[in-house]
């Protein structure tokens, strides 16, 4: 059976709350696009941020990446309320933004620049993360000569070369073709499994957010608020071959399909 | 352009209108025309002497200095207004207005203000090369990709940081375009400036010469200057080629 409960009756047996998101509104002029949204996110889970286009995804993760401040309420990273960005958070874009100036060595270790490491440790610990994402060869080449998915590779391993506890990812796949998409699903679950991070995981995808997801978190239409939490628990240590043919997996995606479809136009 | 059938070299059309200044010099119909063979043997006279090596060092001196503070002012300045809204609005407007301003009609007052020398000509040549300078930069840092902002922010990047690592490079391809026009307007300004503050350089020239009708000589040094401009619109034109691979693969 599926243990899926709606957010105020949410578990106290979790008790480690890496990002806590307390009454958050923010407004764009007159465009209410957050109105007193409240969300928990654990350490060392991955959760999905999913709802229609529109709903204030980009929004909710830019304030939490400390890019964007809130109109009201607070934010709080390891009990620390945020107040710009920090080294404790790390994000990844959905345009990958890449220096095209720069090689991917460079690339990968410009998080590592900025927070001031010295060239010779940031480009051996940038070298370590373009092995683990796949890029080994490609450490001289230019974005330009790269695939989307390979760009995406790198603006991966750069946020995880500055190793943050906290990981933003903004629809990091949606610019990736399907096969690469899946690739880096499998990739994601391994990547939760075995670096000790919290990420932070906006998607457009049903199908996603329950293959890679501890915790899914489904936002209505602005004014955004949550309106369910889901935690898939069933298929989470199976091997990642069967999860799409799990039943809970089925379930779960159609549970979300059904409250989701009344805002699709 | 084809002769009988043949294509001729770039240029070669000056072959013809040099033959024609030969002749109408060689008629004598003005003392203001001396024959181009007159011109060039002059030119080769004059060429080594003091008095045109000082006038081409004081020239190039105005013009280093002059190019030398539109770049190192002028780039700073068009990043600070693509980047800041308040910054753009307070200056804007005036950048505009110089840009296409007739500035000739500027150094009578440049002189009252900073004297009859060297200074004046430095602050007409800036003021020339500075404005394109200004703009071109602040366009190439108006089309930068905000999330190359956001992601350099995100890491924590001072704003010395997203200054030169991120906004200086981004505009790059756009500054240098500018620089190359601000370099040609530059050539301008100093001629220019020289002319009308006649007291050094090929002003100082141009001065004696005309006052001692000696056309030869008069001809000699604008021929000389005609080819210094166009060697350096030349160089600039070939190195820019030489980046512009890079703002295509952006
Ligand atoms: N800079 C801005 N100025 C004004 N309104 C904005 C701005 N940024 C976002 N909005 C509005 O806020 C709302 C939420 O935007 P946001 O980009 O967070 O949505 P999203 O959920 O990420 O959408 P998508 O799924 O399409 O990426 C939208 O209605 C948008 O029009
Ligand atoms: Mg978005």
């Amino acid at each position: 059976m599926s243990q899926i409960k709606p957010l105020h009756m949410a578990e106290p047996a979790i008790p480690d709350i890496a990002v806590s998101v307390m009454d958050v509104s923010k407004n764009y002029g007159s465009v209410e696009a957050l109105k007193n949204l409240s969300l928990e996110f654990p350490r060392g889970e991955l959760t999905s941020l999913l709802g229609p286009s529109g709903c204030g995804k980009t929004t909710l993760l830019k304030i939490i990446a400390g890019l964007l401040p809130a109109t009201a309420g607070k934010i709080e990273v390891n009990g620390v309320a945020v107040e710009g960005p920090g080294d404790d958070r790390a994000f990844v874009f959905q345009d990958f933004a890449l220096l095209p100036w720069a090689t991917v060595l460079r690339n990968v270790a410009f998080g590592l620049e900025l927070r001031g490491v010295a060239k010779a440790e940031r480009e051996d610990r940038a070298n370590t993360y373009i092995k683990n994402v796949g890029l080994e060869g490609f450490e001289q080449s230019y974005p330009h000569e790269l695939s989307g998915g390979m760009r995406q590779r790198v603006g991966l391993a750069r946020a995880l070369s500055v190793d943050s506890q906290v990981l933003l990812l903004d629809e990091p796949f949606s610019a990736v073709d399907e096969q690469n998409r899946r690739k880096f699903q499998e990739d994601m679950l391994e990547l939760v499994a075995t670096e000790q991070k919290t990420f932070i995981f906006v998607t457009h995808s049903i199908e996603e957010a329950v293959y890679v997801s501890d915790q899914i978190a489904i936002l209505l239409p602005r004014p955004s608020r949550v309106s369910e939490v889901i935690r898939p628990t069933g298929f989470r240590h199976k091997d990642v071959a069967n999860i799409r043919r799990d039943t809970e997996y089925l379930d779960i995606v159609d549970r979300i399909w059904s409250s989701l479809r009344n805002y699709v136009e | 352009m084809y002769l009988f059938g043949r294509r001729l070299p770039n240029m070669s059309s000056l072959i013809f209108w040099g033959l024609l200044w030969e002749v109408v010099g060689r008629l004598g119909i003005s003392f203001f025309i001396p024959p181009l063979s007159e011109i060039f043997i002059t030119l080769f006279e004059i060429i080594g002497t003091p008095a045109v090596l000082k006038a081409l060092g004081e020239t190039s001196y105005a013009f280093l200095m002059g190019v030398f503070y539109a770049i190192f002012i002028g780039i700073p300045v068009g990043i600070l207004m693509g980047q800041n809204r308040l910054i753009d609005e307070l200056l804007l407007p005036w950048v505009n207005i110089f840009l296409s301003a007739p500035l000739t009609a500027l150094v009578p007052v440049l002189m009252v203000l900073f004297g009859f020398g060297m200074t004046s000509i430095i602050i007409t040549t800036t003021l020339f090369a500075i404005w394109i300078i200004i703009l071109n930069s602040r366009a190439g840092v108006k089309q930068i990709n905000r999330s190359l902002v956001e992601m350099a922010r995100s890491f924590g990047a001072s704003p010395f940081d997203a200054f030169f690592k991120i906004y200086f490079w981004a505009a790059l391809p756009e500054i240098i375009g500018g620089v190359r026009i601000g370099l040609i307007r530059a050539v301008k300004g100093v001629i220019i400036g020289q002319l009308l503050i006649s007291v050094v350089g090929f002003g100082a020239l141009f001065e004696l010469y005309s006052s001692n009708f000696l056309m030869a000589h008069f001809w000699a040094v604008l021929v000389l200057l005609f080819a210094l401009a166009f060697t350096l619109a030349e160089c600039l034109g070939w190195l820019e080629k030489r980046v512009s691979y890079y703002a295509s693969s952006r």
